[in-house]
């Protein structure tokens, strides 16, 4: 068993070739490892804003497994009792070997003087019966899921050689009402559905909202006034502003990797080109130019280029131009019209909708348009975000008839292909960065 | 046309409220005895008067708009935005009842059906919305009385995922003064 674990390590540090390995790592995972994440431990129960540190100890093993199982690729096994706090430093590795635990996660949770808690968490291997990684976060209490996701980022990182993406939040539409007059909303919240939180009150007509690299802000498309416009939201003020007004309707609002610019598309007579805006100065630069829909924008990690679609060929289609606007020429040429690139943080992907045969299906694809793979089959998936990592696509899924869109994620085979729970329907996901 | 609908929704409305009778049980306390009231002067209840208020159309309004031409809206085939015969004649009814009140400002409305992504369906609206405008400008009403505005597939005319009901939502509906759907 630990040898299988071994390997999968050695192959990961040593092929480079990242992508090949992450579909063999996921394919191989019919079965996930087993892990065991019991619950922590704390020296000694002391309350704490967010409850006893004895409590906190059951909840953050609680966020960790869940964590771990969301991705697919482990599996908590064995007992989830907490355990007792000199364990954490001394596991009792038979008994984590009789549960089958290829891996085990354990830690502590202690109240500190000044009213935060340290969550120590530590990763060991039953059966080489040593510690793989280990490490401590020092969080206020009503804070403590993100030290659970962080631990959950660690483990997950040095099982699988690649970042983790657990804390992370997702921004999105939450959708009520009929289809002729849904109501909609912008919400935010953590990638495990916690502390959800809607942003607008559903009287106007929100879509499309866009974490800035910052994760403070986000860029989305209102029709506040009868004016289809873009706004800000700035999460440490709590307001809403416009983000600038231009001659025409504005939409498709998109961060350049550094946070300083704001692509978008701006429609005059009925014609939908590209420009990139300063944030800072509001100058206005127009990178498309022509009769055509040039729309849905994405760069590349590194910002040097941009992936959009446009129909000036005739039918929706991917182009790729430099960040200036340069160099422009297309790269998709197969069946079916295609829409909403997004380019992968790790840089070698665009995923993608793709129109046809009645249903829209989310897929991925070399960045020169080759290689071509579709994930999903079903009536209408559309607009996949990537993961921060780069593994991960949260998608929505509408079904036919009036019945509300769902968000799904799926990894990059197509597996693990899972509903991520959200109180009301929900369409436009976007997944925000790693938080530092 | 709406306030009869209303009407007969209040009615039907007050008639399920009678009709469903609380249990005994259900009901609240009995109110405490009347006390002794000094006697009132008697004097006749005056004549009842009819009060009601129903809408009517008046030369120019929206209503009138509705009822003296073709269609408010119409419709296009699958991610065009093309004017056939059919939605031609629609708009020169359009125009033809705009040249009669030259001063009335108009929104077209641009809608997609649900087959297209959604950014991409915005763009298309306001493609079908300009369309509209472009030849109802062309017919001799003033451009600067017509805006334009794309809802893409958000506000669909038909709930349904089949043919007819796409066929439906693409569409471009000329607003006067905010009654369009």
């Amino acid at each position: 068993m630990h040898v299988r674990t071994a390997a999968l390590l050695a192959l990961i540090v040593a092929t480079p070739a990242a992508a090949q390995l992450r579909v063999d790592v996921t394919q191989g995972v019919s079965a996930p490892m087993p892990v065991a994440v019991p619950g922590f431990a704390t020296p000694a129960s002391a309350p704490t804003a967010a409850g006893t540190t004895e409590a906190l100890g059951t909840q953050v093993a609680g966020v960790i497994a869940n964590d771990l199982k969301s991705s697919g690729l482990f599996r908590p096994v064995g007992p989830t009792d907490a355990v007792p706090f000199p364990a954490v430093t001394a596991p009792a590795y038979d008994t984590w070997r009789t549960a089958s635990a290829q891996a085990l996660i354990t830690g502590a949770v202690e109240a500190n003087a000044d009213g935060s808690i340290t969550i120590a968490c530590y990763l060991y291997d039953p059966f080489a019966q040593s510690q793989l990684a280990s490490e401590g976060f020092r969080v206020a209490p009503a804070a403590w899921r993100r030290a659970a996701h962080k631990c959950a980022d660690k483990v997950y990182a040095r099982l699988t050689g690649e970042s983790g993406y657990f804390d992370s939040q997702i921004t999105y539409i939450a959708e009520t009402g009929p289809k002729t007059q849904r109501i909609k909303r912008l919400a935010v919240m953590d990638q495990d559905g916690a502390n959800h939180r809607f942003l607008t009150n559903g009287q106007n007509l929100v879509l499309t909202p866009r974490f800035a690299p910052s994760q403070l802000r986000i860029a989305y498309m209102s029709f506040a006034n009868n004016r289809p416009s873009l706004w800000f939201y700035d999460a440490s003020t709590g307001r809403h502003s416009l983000v600038g007004s231009f001659q025409g309707t504005s939409l498709s609002p998109r961060f350049s990797p550094d946070g300083r610019y704001l692509l978008m598309s701006i429609i005059k007579a009925g014609n939908a080109n590209l420009y990139r805006l300063d944030i800072a100065s509001k100058a206005l630069d127009r990178l498309t130019d022509g009769p055509s829909i040039d729309t849905s924008p994405s760069y590349s990690p590194d910002g040097g280029k941009i992936v959009f679609e446009s129909d000036r060929g005739g039918t929706q289609q991917l182009y790729v131009m430099n960040a200036d606007g340069s160099g422009q020429h297309r790269i998709t040429f197969g069946q079916g019209r295609y829409a909403t690139p997004a380019w992968s943080p790790r840089g070698d992907l665009i995923a993608f909708t793709r129109i046809g045969g009645g249903k829209l299906r989310v897929g991925t694809m070399r960045i020169d348009g080759g290689g071509e793979k579709l994930l999903t089959d079903s009536f209408a998936d559309e607009q996949p975000s990537w993961s921060p990592n780069g593994r991960v696509l949260v998608f929505f899924r509408t079904p036919p008839g009036g019945s509300p869109p769902e968000l799904m994620s799926a990894d990059l085979t197509g597996l693990n292909l899972r509903e991520l729970r959200t109180p009301l329907g929900a369409s436009d996901p976007s997944w925000g960065p790693l938080r530092p | 046309m709406r306030a009869t609908r209303v009407l007969a929704i209040a009615a039907v409305a007050l008639a399920a409220a009678c009709a469903k009778k609380p249990k005994p049980a259900d009901l609240p306390p009995p109110p405490p005895a009347p006390q002794a009231q000094p006697a009132q002067p008697s004097t006749p209840p005056p004549p009842p008067i009819n009060d009601s208020v129903t809408s009517t159309n008046v030369p120019g309004s929206a209503a009138d708009f509705k009822a003296n031409t073709r269609e408010d809206r119409v419709r296009f085939a699958y991610d065009s935005y093309e004017l056939d015969g059919t939605a031609r004649a629609i708009l020169d009814s359009q125009a033809a009842w705009l040249a009669k009140y030259p001063s009335t400002h108009i929104t077209i409305e641009g809608h997609a059906d649900e087959r297209g992504t959604r950014e991409y369906n915005l763009a298309l609206g306001e493609r079908r919305a300009d369309a509209v405008k472009s030849y109802v400008a062309g017919k001799g009403f003033a451009a600067s009385n017509i805006a334009t505005i794309s809802y893409g597939k958000e506000r669909p005319e038909a709930e349904g995922s089949d043919e007819a009901a796409y066929a439906r939502n693409r569409r471009a509906v000329t607003d006067i003064g905010g009654s369009a759907g």
